[in-house]
């Protein structure tokens, strides 16, 4: 089963961020969508769990559409899909512990001993067992991510969506994010779609690349051929150059 | 041009009962989705004993120290007012009267909508714009039965409580300065008290002070949901939970005197 985004069209107001934005994620692979700031990554990305509604165009997730369910089908994909938020969207007020488990919770017939001992599991696959007891606001923000991909992890999903896992951390953690998102893929086998910025980490992690510009997909492909592509769009983002943008708009 | 200028005014009031009227429209609509996640107890059952705690318990203070100064202030300003026209006992009546009445309600009410309702707004302001929110619809809770639920039945439960402990402070306060500063006895106290006590009274005061709780929590809860930006957001929502909230309070208040009196 797959993702697939069919023609997607979103504006807030008068202003329009997705333009028929189409896209498919093949099963067990990553694929990492990069672009400017402010042009939709993470609106598109928001689609997948129908934390937004396209205006126009179809959303499907594991063989479901999800323009056309109510609320309990659209709880019933999001218990197969784990989201990992830009600053980690921890909940203040638990513990790392209670924050990791709250997805376990809703699994009918999980004992708490069941969630302490696969909280236990996600801490440690992400390295911070023994943390289970400190609030988010007691830990660093790489610890937070680490954690907020923990959470994700924990119902043992079949999808996985990283809001830029990266931004923000030094370049060692920013490495460490990249190993746990490459050992989750491998062992846990899922699907997963990563939005960055960062294209050192993108083509570390990620089958295969989509950028995004002006609201759709401008280029798709394996990290070699975006990296060999000749596009100025392309070669301007994935090189910094800001000049090549304003020759190809 | 003049016209368009001359207009102008008009367009701000418009617009602004516009927006108004959709405020209430989407208040509605969270209140429906509040009432329609009522059954979803797994969700919201093990959270309404600390909310229970956190808008009842804790506001007690509060509400006592307001309670008391005011049936202090009640007494003194009743016999500075009766003194050589009515007999001094009556200030056991208005004291009771009036705290059962409309103050142990309203300045509860309102001193609450600063302490709950602004702690509501920004403390689910912030985890709308820190994403909190949208990870919980992501681990498959509805929010409004994680949130919303527990906050509004912790009002509603709480507040006739905390409402009727006030009062009784306030009597007693008003008893003891009637005491110690007035030169009353108990007897003359209680004998004002008794004079126009009526058991519907309490009543009354649980009704409004029930609806009063049902408004901070849910006005609070509304504005903490729909907070948009960063900390100006929250700050936003924060004030014009305790402003709106605070606003409907009276219009209530005068809403039960006129249809219960």
């Amino acid at each position: 089963m797959s993702i697939l985004l069919k023609d997607i069209h979103k504006a807030f107001g008068s202003n329009r961020v997705l333009k028929g934005f189409s896209l498919e994620v093949h099963e067990g692979e990553t694929l990492a969508i990069v672009g400017q700031s402010g042009t939709g990554k993470s609106v598109a990305l928001k689609h997948i769990v129908g934390l937004l509604r396209p205006d126009r165009g179809e959303v499907w997730v594991d063989g479901v559409e999800l323009g056309g369910l109510d609320q309990e089908g659209l709880y019933e994909i999001r218990r197969k899909v784990g989201y990992v938020f830009q600053f980690a969207a921890l909940f203040d007020s638990l513990t790392i512990e209670e924050n990791v488990g709250l997805g376990l919770r809703r699994i009918r017939g999980m004992t708490s001993d069941a969630i302490r001992d696969r909280v236990k599991e996600c801490l440690r696959v992400v390295e911070l067992d023994g943390f289970q007891g400190r609030f988010p606001s007691q830990i660093s923000g790489g610890q937070r991510k680490r954690a907020g991909l923990a959470r994700a992890i924990a119902t043992q999903p079949g999808y996985l969506l990283y809001d830029e896992p990266t931004t923000g951390l030094d370049p060692v953690t920013t490495t460490i994010i990249d190993r746990l998102i490459i050992r989750t893929r491998e062992e846990l086998k899922v699907t997963a779609v990563v939005i960055t910025h960062d294209m050192a980490s993108a083509y570390r992690i990620a089958d295969r690349i989509g950028m995004l510009y002006e609201g759709t997909i401008r280029f798709l492909g394996t990290p070699a051929e975006i990296q060999a592509c000749p596009d100025s769009v392309v070669r301007g983002f994935i090189e910094g150059k800001p000049e090549l943008l304003e020759e190809a708009g | 041009m003049n016209a368009r200028v001359f207009l102008n005014p008009f367009r701000l009031i418009g617009l602004s009962a516009l927006d108004t009227a959709a405020q209430i429209g989407r208040w509605g609509g969270l209140f429906h989705e509040t009432v329609r996640a009522l059954p979803k107890v797994d969700i919201w059952g093990r959270l309404l004993l600390g909310q229970l705690a956190r808008i009842g318990v804790d506001s007690v203070p509060i509400a006592l120290f307001i309670a008391t100064f005011t049936g202090v202030v009640m007494a003194l300003q009743a016999s500075y007012t009766f003194t050589g026209a009515v007999p001094l006992y009556f200030v056991g009546a208005l004291v009771g009267k009036t705290m059962i009445l409309e103050l142990g309600p309203v300045l509860t009410g309102l001193a609450l909508s600063g302490r709950v309702g602004a702690n509501i707004a920004a403390e689910l302001g912030t985890m709308r714009v820190t994403d909190q929110i949208d990870a919980l619809e992501t681990l498959a809770y509805d929010p409004v039965a994680y949130l919303v639920v527990p906050r509004v039945l912790a009002g509603i439960v709480m507040f006739p409580i905390v409402v009727v402990l006030a009062t009784a402070v306030g009597v007693a306060a008003g008893w003891a300065t009637s005491l110690q500063l007035l030169d009353m006895s108990t007897p003359e106290f209680m004998k004002g008290l008794r004079l126009f006590f009526e058991p519907w009274d309490i009543q009354f005061a649980v009704i409004k002070s029930l609806s009063f709780g049902l408004t901070i929590t849910s006005i609070g809860c509304f504005f903490g949901f729909t907070t948009q930006g960063g900390a100006e957001g929250v700050g936003l929502s924060t004030t014009r939970a305790v402003v709106v909230s605070s606003m409907v309070i009276l219009v209530l208040d005068a809403f039960w005197a006129a249809t219960l009196l």
